[in-house]
């Protein structure tokens, strides 16, 4: 939506459209970038507070800006910045140089070509593209290749390991999550992520919003096989075999260092924030407030759509610190006999109920 | 899970790597995820432990038996001084019996501890082993008060120990039992119970009974394959035949007897038995002198004995060869941990890679104890 | 069954083989390398003595004159009962029979002690240095020992000579 209206304004001032689409086009993608980076900076000060106090300890801590890690450690994702930044550049002797290079832009592409199709309130969006949700799903498979480039050029076997490991999981899991993410097309009728949004609007059975996880049993079911699904599509704990520390070091990134490795880390970070912004706009209602007619006018919206990503986002790093890790043929069977049954009996259910309740 | 032939590659675990439980190598020969054999590669912590006890006197080999076994340095010094109180037919008095129990109890539960919290970091659980850590703080803050050391005591002196326990030291220790106590269902809750746990670990690695004897391997991992084999209980030393105690064995919880699960299940519920020993012992201690007995030069009679004990790894046996004069002719240790590593080829093969890596922690090894 | 009634029931079945030493205790028993493959046999397969736990292998220095010996401590799980059977070898050429297909920890402990004393383990199908690196000369545990100059470039520390202790 941001595009088409800075593309409208442009065509106020004069008739260039191809500048025009160039210059609405960059001067939209910085905010995109910013909210990256500053998602990944809050995001693993976040994730080490909120891991610190699981495991009955401080974390990060500081006095004051400039002493140490600033009050409450609050600077510490800046040094850390920082830090990457100036950290010297090495690329392995016997790598594929190219193809090294290469991967982490591949991945960092498919992160923030996702990030332009997030509903963040009814008016900030980057593209309200008619096919919304099929976007996002297949935009996330490019990440996939990136991860194989970077382990297969780093010519490490453990690297090697790594990536495979991540390519079939990813891959597989994208099944259920596309299955699930169905469940919401179908109740509303449309891929377009504003107007699945708008379609939750009122109540159902009095008190509860009409979000499309109480709808239904079966979305409510589809809800929890997508959210797991996306677990597994960013390889986090429980899913993070590609990168189990204690296995193959660091997997597929064991050996990126400094700013090629905050790259993939900023990428992780934004998939987590994708795909945490399907789930809300597609079954917890986007920025619609949790009562309906209170507090749901304008920039409100942002506040109950950032406010709902982050408890997931929260619910997903509490899985990582309490769960261990799942080998991967066990993974594989939980989801290709598992949860691709459930999420095709979820269709065929939810398909049922609409004909019968409407 | 059977063994495929494919092509087969060779890989190195180790010896650097995040969770193998110090410096060992293990060269891995698998055709991608399924292992078909393993070949460990040990010495890189070699330190002439035994030659350097043919150079020093007698009392000056107790700091080194710290080193072998780090985790459980008091165990590995109580088994020396066994063995030499023995050749040498010194009888202690008995508060020099109730401490040292009550110290190898402590450090049986701050080894094992340790174990489970790395195991679980192993598969991938962080946040166990963080409370198991906090806990096995306070044993070690308990020992800092004694001797002054948190890690490596030389504690255990021949005829006696070397510091007298602190005055309030009794009601230090019964409040972190009472503490204590609780913490281990928060343990059982968080890690034990847990389905993703029990899947990496049930089944996983199986050690059979008599492969088990026949490979030496003892302690935990032999009890728990089914075989109540204890040497506190079995071969008593000290005074571990006045205590009232129970041997856990593993059952096939929630797989066969003899998995990671098993071994693991073992050591939790040891560690409950433990708590049991140390009650008793500090309600009992008796009053006195501490040094009384310390002879004031260690010249053994010539002969030589093996002498084992029950160390948190397994048996740990002292082998020593008295030629009459103050310095040792030949001391051997037998560690436990050396056994456990030996069958780790025999129980790996077929299991995949990230399996290997749960049945290496189940067996609980040191290195430092398998170098000497 | 007490030490003096396993030694008597291994004389009976090898006669012979059972050496006399003053210098050992009760309950060891020093006995004949050369038919030791099958004493070690008969001490873990008959009913009566059923040794079906090595305990430790240890290897032995005895001085300038006296010979290299291996000890081998048994102890049955079923009986209950232990024996330690003392092996001497002849020093230029110590060698004796492998037992590790009878006790698997005997791999293990078979390398180590000839790692550190160079006694030969006949029959042992993977016989190579456990602690030291694969090319390391010399037998370190033997009283006569000397370090070599340098490992690969690295220079070797000599050990200080200790003051007499007495």
């Amino acid at each position: 939506m941001t595009v088409d209206m800075l593309m409208d304004w442009f065509a106020t001032l004069g008739d260039f459209p191809v500048l025009a689409f160039i210059l609405a086009v960059v001067i939209s993608g910085i905010p995109l970038f910013l909210v990256m980076a500053l998602n990944a900076m809050v995001a693993v000060y976040v994730e080490r507070k909120v891991s610190a106090f699981m495991m009955d300890r401080i974390g990060p801590m500081g006095q004051g800006p400039g002493l140490h890690a600033g009050k409450w450690g609050l600077l510490q994702t800046v040094a850390d910045a920082i830090k990457l930044l100036v950290k010297e550049d090495t690329v392995p002797e016997s790598s594929d140089k190219i193809l090294f290079k290469m991967a982490p832009f591949i991945i960092f592409i498919g992160a923030f070509l996702g990030l332009a199709a997030v509903p963040f309130s009814q008016t900030l969006q980057v593209a309200d593209f008619n096919v919304g949700v099929f976007y996002i799903i297949a935009v996330g498979s490019i990440g996939v290749i990136g991860i194989v480039m970077a382990g297969w050029a780093s010519n490490n076997k453990w690297s090697l390991y790594g990536a495979m490991r991540s390519a079939a999981q990813i891959i597989s899991y994208e099944i259920p999550a596309g299955l699930s993410i169905i469940v919401p097309v179908m109740m509303a009728g449309t891929l377009n992520l504003q107007e699945l949004i708008h379609y939750q609007s009122g109540t159902v059975w009095g008190i509860l919003p009409n979000w499309i996880i109480f709808n239904n049993p079966f979305s409510f079911i589809a809800f929890f096989i997508f959210f797991i699904s996306a677990i597994a599509e960013t390889n986090r704990t429980p899913f993070d075999i590609p990168e189990a520390e204690s296995e193959l070091v660091a997997g597929w990134m064991t050996e990126y260092s400094g700013f090629r490795w905050a790259i993939f880390f900023l990428s992780e970070y934004a998939n987590m924030l994708i795909v945490s912004g399907l789930a809300v706009a597609g079954f917890l209602g986007g920025w619609r407030s949790p009562i309906p007619g209170l507090f749901d006018s304008g920039a409100w919206g942002l506040f109950w759509f950032m406010g709902k990503i982050a408890s997931l986002i929260f619910v997903m790093m509490w899985f990582r610190w309490t769960f261990p890790r799942l080998r991967v043929d066990q993974l594989m069977h939980v989801c290709w006999k598992v949860f691709i049954p459930i999420a095709m009996i979820n269709i065929f259910g939810v398909g049922i109920w609409k004909l019968i309740f409407g | 899970m059977g063994i495929v032939q494919g092509d087969q590659m060779t890989l190195n675990i180790g010896p650097q790597h995040p969770s193998t439980h110090g410096v060992l190598r293990l060269e891995v020969k698998t055709d991608g995820e399924i292992v078909s054999e393993i070949r460990p590669h040990i010495g890189y912590l070699h330190r002439c432990f035994e030659k350097h006890s043919e150079n020093v006197t007698y009392e000056q080999v107790i700091p080194f038996t710290d080193r072998c076994d780090y985790l459980a340095a008091m165990n590995s010094n109580f088994g020396y001084v066994v063995a030499m109180e023995d050749l040498m037919e010194i009888k202690v008095p008995e508060r020099v019996d109730y401490i040292r129990v009550i110290m190898g109890e402590l450090n049986r539960i701050a080894s094992h501890l340790l174990a489970l919290g790395v195991y679980g970091l192993d598969v991938g659980a962080f946040t166990p082993f963080l409370y198991m850590l906090r806990d096995r703080e306070r044993i070690l803050d308990m020992f800092e008060y004694t001797c002054g050391a948190r890690l490596l005591y030389n504690y255990m002196w021949v005829g006696g120990v070397s510091h007298d326990l602190p005055k309030d030291f009794v009601k230090i220790c019964t409040d972190f039992l009472d503490y204590f106590e609780p913490q281990i269902s928060e343990y059982n809750e968080l890690l034990t119970y847990n389905k993703i746990f029990i899947e990496r670990t049930a089944d996983v690695g199986v050690l059979p009974a008599d492969v088990a004897v026949s490979f030496g391997v003892t302690g935990p991992n032999l009890r728990g394959s089914g075989v109540k084999w204890d040497v506190r209980k079995d071969e008593p030393y000290s005074i571990y035949d006045q205590f009232d105690f129970d041997i856990p064995t593993g059952t096939g919880e929630f797989g066969t007897v003899g998995d990671c699960f098993d071994r693991y299940w073992v050591r939790m519920l040891e560690v409950k038995e433990s708590v049991k020993i140390l009650r008793q012992a500090l309600k009992d201690i008796p009053s006195g002198d501490v040094h009384q007995a310390i002879p004031k030069k260690i010249r053994p009679p010539k002969g030589s004995i093996y002498r084992r004990t029950e160390s948190p790894r397994g048996d740990l046996g002292y082998y020593i060869v008295s030629d009459g004069t103050p310095v040792a002719s030949r001391v051997k240790m037998r560690s436990p941990a050396f056994t456990a590593l030996s069958v780790l080829d025999e129980i790996s093969r077929g299991w995949m890679i990230s399996d290997v890596i749960a049945i290496l922690g189940s067996l609980d090894i040191v290195l430092g104890e398998i170098d000497r | 069954m007490t030490p003096a009634e396993i030694k008597t029931a291994i004389e009976s079945q090898f006669s012979g083989s059972v050496l006399e030493n003053e210098d050992l205790a009760e309950n060891q028993v020093e006995l004949k390398g050369e038919q030791w493959l099958e004493m070690a046999t008969f001490l873990k397969n008959d009913p009566n003595l059923c040794f079906d736990q090595l305990e430790c292998i240890t290897g032995i220095d005895t001085g300038e004159e006296g010979p290299l010996q291996t000890r081998y401590n048994l102890h049955s799980m079923e009986h209950r009962h232990k024996i330690e059977v003392v092996i001497s070898h002849d020093r230029e050429t110590p060698k004796v029979a492998s037992i590790e297909q009878l006790w698997r920890i005997g791999d293990w402990f078979e390398r180590e002690t000839y790692d550190m004393f160079g006694i030969v383990y006949e029959g042992h199908r993977d016989l190579r240095r456990i602690l030291c690196p694969d090319d390391w000369e010399g037998w370190p545990l033997r009283k006569d020992y000397e370090g070599q100059e340098d490992y690969h470039g690295i220079v070797v520390p000599k050990i200080k000579e200790e003051e007499e202790w007495e």
